[in-house]
């Protein structure tokens, strides 16, 4: 199937890739249909992108590459969201809030993005209890994530 | 939308296992207390939409088209 993206063009996905977001994510609760697009060139960043409509395309990044210290327990709800049957089918993502000049980007770790690679399940966690920043600034980590 | 009125001890019951209590009104100040399954998710709607407002400005990625040309040079 073709996909819209307003970064990357038109391109080609399988429809076996689709990342299916039941509630949608917060502020785009219509867009129940993603696609995780990889940036040519780019190792560090991927595009989580809305399959119907090319303007809502997340940066998403692993978190690790920012922080070292981030843990926290997924509640029992997204694992019943999610039909998480083990820890290892799961991809965290953290979604970057790009800024001019690009070190002074942002990510957000109070809300990851969780996915259960084997259900094609997926879910913006608001981790509520944990004290993490919505704005995590990525400058001070920013030479480890380009590795 | 539905809206109600209840006194401190009343409560509203939403399906068959969720009870939401008002458990101490002090001036401008409402308690209250959920009694919910496991599987349901509880957010202060100030969080929820801060989430909101981030993933909103999140969107806007024009930047980063810029980011990746200049990386590429």
């Amino acid at each position: 199937m073709k996909i819209q993206s307003i970064i990357l063009g038109e391109t080609e996905a399988s429809e076996s890739e689709i990342l299916t977001f039941d509630n949608g994510m917060p502020g785009f609760e219509n867009e129940k249909n993603f696609i995780l697009l990889p940036i040519e060139g780019n190792e560090v960043y991927q595009i989580l992108q809305s399959i119907n409509s090319k303007e809502v395309g997340f940066i998403t990044a692993n978190p690790y590459l920012f922080t070292d210290e981030y843990n926290f327990n997924l509640d029992e709800s997204t694992v019943e969201a999610l039909n998480i049957e083990s820890e290892k089918d799961i991809i965290v993502l953290t979604i970057v809030t790009v800024k001019e000049p690009f070190n002074t980007s942002t990510v957000n770790l109070k809300a990851p993005i969780i996915i259960n690679t084997k259900s094609r399940k997926a879910k913006q966690c608001i981790l509520e209890n944990a004290d993490y920043p919505i704005r995590y600034s990525i400058e001070t980590n920013l030479q480890k994530a380009k590795g | 939308m539905l809206v109600l009125s209840r006194k401190k001890g009343e409560s509203i019951w939403l399906d068959d296992q969720t009870e939401i209590t008002i458990s101490e009104i002090k001036g401008d100040q409402v308690r209250i207390a959920i009694k919910a399954p496991k599987n349901i998710t509880i957010l202060r709607g100030e969080l929820r939409k801060e989430i909101s407002e981030s993933n909103t400005e999140a969107v806007k990625i024009d930047n980063f088209i810029d980011f990746l040309k200049h990386e590429k040079k």
